[in-house]
């Protein structure tokens, strides 16, 4: 599953906000066809770089750079939030569930293929003299989100607004509304917080087939193991803002660093714990 | 049985005690309130002295309606409300509602025989009793004609409801040739001038300023800006260079759409509050240009004798001019043609500007500023120009807002900037909110009661009678247009038409609650 062809290159970013150094001189790769989950305890970092690649911040140092299918290659550092999405094609979701509540389902979908549907009705002016173009444009647009609708188990709500579904429901709308734009590169921050164990092993099933069917490299952000150990090829472990660890789940999981990060414990005495773990539970799992 | 019996009727005696002293309450308050406000006025004498008139038998009736009102409202209308909610134990139904209590068959026929009585017999009957009883005649009139007219929509509420649009342009249609049936051309003057149009006016600016306010949710409080852009385009292009209203009136759109652009750049980047101080100061700004540019603009004094419309060119209103509509058509000569042409024309703006509006909720730039009005940030996310499309739904609503001024300018043949206050602002403003934001037929329904029922407040002379012969009701129409502005707010908080439309449906249309949408936060 490893192939180590990387679409997303990060390196040596450090973000400052004020005196606090929230990301510190990291540097990671995520491979083409991986879902990579970027883990690590509370405040340390994570969703701050998430909004670094995602165009959201501006970091203070680094690179980062996203290579599309074709070639072509983004620094995404110097794009504006939205240019990420439209030109980059990296998509994100967000921790607190940002949907157009009071819009339908469907049209959350809608609106997430603007830049596709601009282009189609001519800057809007083709569209509103009733051109066929347009009219094609929108009835495949309407295709497209029924589809993504479909693999969301969503396509019974469809006519009601976003704001009334159940929680499970918004998240996975959330994740549909992102696919909508096309992108080769998807950014979920948390996307299991708050579900229930069966809604869970389903968003497992989501972003599975997610990677399958469209070829879309995913990275999460995720506090749930269950779910990062089950689905992803490639972790990345943040502390204070600076990467303790990085490989597959297996090598992750027995890396003692990240488990004195996650059990708590000073430096010098890593040592000791990995030792205290090997005592009780020889190769142990975390 | 007994004992419940002994109950209720303590508790009836309760709630008239206490109705009772809430009514006092509300007097006290009436009173500290309004002591200052109608007890006493200064004005100024023969002599140029500030004198102090006073007006307590005006306060008196202020404080008994307060005090009159709450306690009708303790004793009688909530228990009537709370029945209402009661189910009846043995039908298991509801109490027949307010509405199907109100229009009974026999109150119709009761109504109906005044209506047409005094409709034939009005003038004799007037005139036989004493003068001061003549405006309670006409007012007796009013109300049974107003009763049967309101029998009949809710005789057929419900076909009316399904077929609303249509039904309204029709009557749109029929109203200034019913209004010359009923009160001849020259009284026809009064009714389709200023109730239609001026209703019209306000219906198109307050649809152009949907698009900001209601689908992209950006505070503007200087619309009345691009209105004035519109009017002065039209005003001093045509006085000019003597350009004919049909080049100036896309002209005037587009240059205000232009103005929109220019204000947008520097403004949208601001959010909620300081978006709308800012929008509230570049109104003024254009104000304060109109009055000082005197060299251009004429100042206060304004641009008069300005050019009026023509029908393209073929026929033309003015008096000189050899092809005058009444002159070809050997009609009498009359104002009453060229206010009738302006009501089509403002009509016909008007379903313009809905047209254009509801197309473009269904392409993606609508799509694209509703999205704005719920979360700008995940717009963002989506690959969403938010500076752009912010732009376009500025731009888009002044560009409305310039037909409307220079419709304006074509039918005052008068502008100055005194039309253009930001009291203009706030009332295009309030049509939007009391309409319920992003709803077309709720915004129109808003103007048509807000301009409408202040232009009938200054009809109503009936309240001199009970007022007394000094209260003149046009003064108090910001007070009345206040209080039902309150009166409707705390009835239905997201305006007329709460709900919203989706643009598009897999299976059915379901109107989305009012309780998912989003005011926008700038």
């Amino acid at each position: 599953m490893m192939t180590k062809d990387p679409i997303l290159k990060v390196e040596h970013l450090s973000m400052r906000f004020g005196g606090l150094m929230a990301i510190n001189d990291l540097s990671f790769e995520a491979y083409r066809g991986n879902i990579t989950a970027l883990i690590g305890p509370n405040g340390a970092g994570k969703t701050t770089v998430f909004n670094c690649i995602t165009g959201f911040y501006k970091p203070t140092m680094g690179m980062i750079t996203m290579r599309q299918k074709a070639g072509k290659e983004f620094l995404l550092e110097r794009m504006s939030d939205f240019e990420v999405t439209r030109d980059a094609k990296v998509a994100r979701t967000f921790q607190n569930i940002r949907l157009f509540s009071g819009l339908t389902v469907l049209e959350n979908l809608l609106v997430a293929q603007h830049n596709k549907l601009m282009l189609a009705s001519g800057y809007t002016i083709l569209g509103l003299l009733g051109f066929p173009a347009y009219k094609k444009a929108a009835a495949e647009s309407i295709e497209q989100a029924k589809y993504w609708l479909d693999k969301a188990s969503l396509t019974d709500r469809a006519d009601d607004p976003a704001g009334d579904l159940p929680y499970g429901a918004q998240r996975r709308l959330e994740i549909a509304r992102a696919m909508c734009t096309a992108p080769e590169f998807l950014c979920l921050d948390e996307p299991a917080a708050g579900l229930n164990p069966r809604e869970s092993l389903a968003l497992n099933e989501l972003l599975r087939s997610i990677r399958s069917d469209t070829g879309t490299s995913i990275l999460l952000i995720e506090h749930d193991m269950s779910v990062v150990m089950e689905i992803s090829d490639h972790v990345v472990v943040l502390e204070y803002g600076q990467k303790i660890s990085d490989g597959n789940p297996e090598h992750v999981k027995n890396d003692p660093k990240v488990i004195a990060a996650y059990l708590g414990v000073e430096d010098d005495e890593v040592d000791e714990v990995i030792e205290e773990i090997e005592h009780i539970a020889p190769g142990g799992t975390l | 049985m007994a004992k419940t019996t002994s109950k209720t009727a303590v508790s009836d005696d309760n709630l008239m005690a206490r109705a009772l002293r809430e009514g006092f309450y509300a007097a006290l308050v009436a009173l500290g309130l309004f002591i200052l406000f109608v007890g006493l006025k200064t004005d100024q004498n023969i002599l140029n002295e500030l004198i102090l008139v006073q007006r307590w038998g005006l306060l008196a009736v202020f404080v008994a309606i307060a005090a009159v009102g709450r306690f009708l409202t303790v004793a009688y209308i909530r228990p009537f409300l709370a029945r209402q909610k009661v189910t009846d134990v043995v039908t298991g139904l509801l109490p027949d509602s307010v509405a199907t209590r109100f229009f009974r068959m026999p109150a119709l026929i009761v109504a109906a025989v005044i209506a047409v009585i005094l409709m034939f017999a009005g003038e004799t009957i007037g005139a036989a009793v004493p003068a001061a009883l003549a405006p309670w005649v006409t007012m007796i009139r009013a109300f049974a004609i107003i009763y049967v007219l309101a029998f009949g929509f809710f005789y057929f509420r419900a076909y009316i409801s399904a077929h609303f649009n249509m039904l309204a342009l029709i009557a749109l249609l029929i109203y200034p040739p019913l209004m010359v049936y009923l009160f001849g051309f020259q009284g026809s003057l009064k009714y389709v001038d200023n109730f239609g149009i001026q209703i019209l006016i306000y219906v198109m600016l307050a649809w152009g300023l949907n698009i900001v306010v209601g689908l992209a949710g950006l505070l503007d409080l200087g619309y009345v800006a691009f209105y004035a852009v519109g009017a002065y385009s039209y005003a001093l292009l045509s006085s000019y260079f003597g350009l004919s209203f049909w080049i100036l009136l896309p002209m005037a759109g587009i240059l205000a759409g232009f103005w929109g652009i220019i204000l947008g750049f520097p403004v949208l980047r601001l959010k909620g509050d300081y978006l709308a101080i800012v929008t509230l100061a570049f109104g003024e700004i254009i104000r304060l240009v109109l009055i000082n540019w005197t060299a251009v603009t004429k100042g206060t004094f304004g641009i008069s004798g300005i050019a009026k419309a023509s029908v393209f060119g073929i026929w033309s209103f003015d008096l000189a001019a050899p092809n005058n509509f009444a002159k070809v058509f050997e009609l009498p000569m009359s104002s009453a043609y060229y206010k009738i042409f302006l009501f089509y024309l403002a009509l016909a703006l008007c379903m313009l500007t809905a047209l254009v509006t509801v197309r473009l909720r269904r392409m993606p730039i609508g799509r694209a500023w509703e999205a704005l009005r719920e979360d700008e940030i995940a717009c963002r996310s989506l690959g969403i120009n938010t500076v752009t499309t912010k732009l376009t739904a500025f731009a888009t609503g002044a560009m409305f807002g310039g037909f409307a001024g220079s419709f304006f300018a074509v039918r005052q043949g008068f502008v100055s900037p005194e039309s253009f206050v930001f009291l203009e602002s706030a009332i295009i403003l309030a049509i939007v909110v009391l309409g319920g934001m992003g709803s077309l037929v709720g915004i129109a329904v808003a103007a048509t009661v807000m301009i409408g029922g202040t232009e009938l407040l200054r009809e109503m002379t009936i309240l001199k009678q009970v007022f007394g012969p000094e209260f003149t009701p046009e003064l108090y129409r910001m007070l009345i247009f206040g209080l039902a502005m309150i009166v409707v707010m705390v009835w239905k908080p997201r305006g007329f038409v709460g709900s919203r439309e989706p643009t598009a449906f897999l299976r059915e249309r379901k109107s989305v609650s009012g309780s998912f949408t989003k005011e926008g936060h700038g």
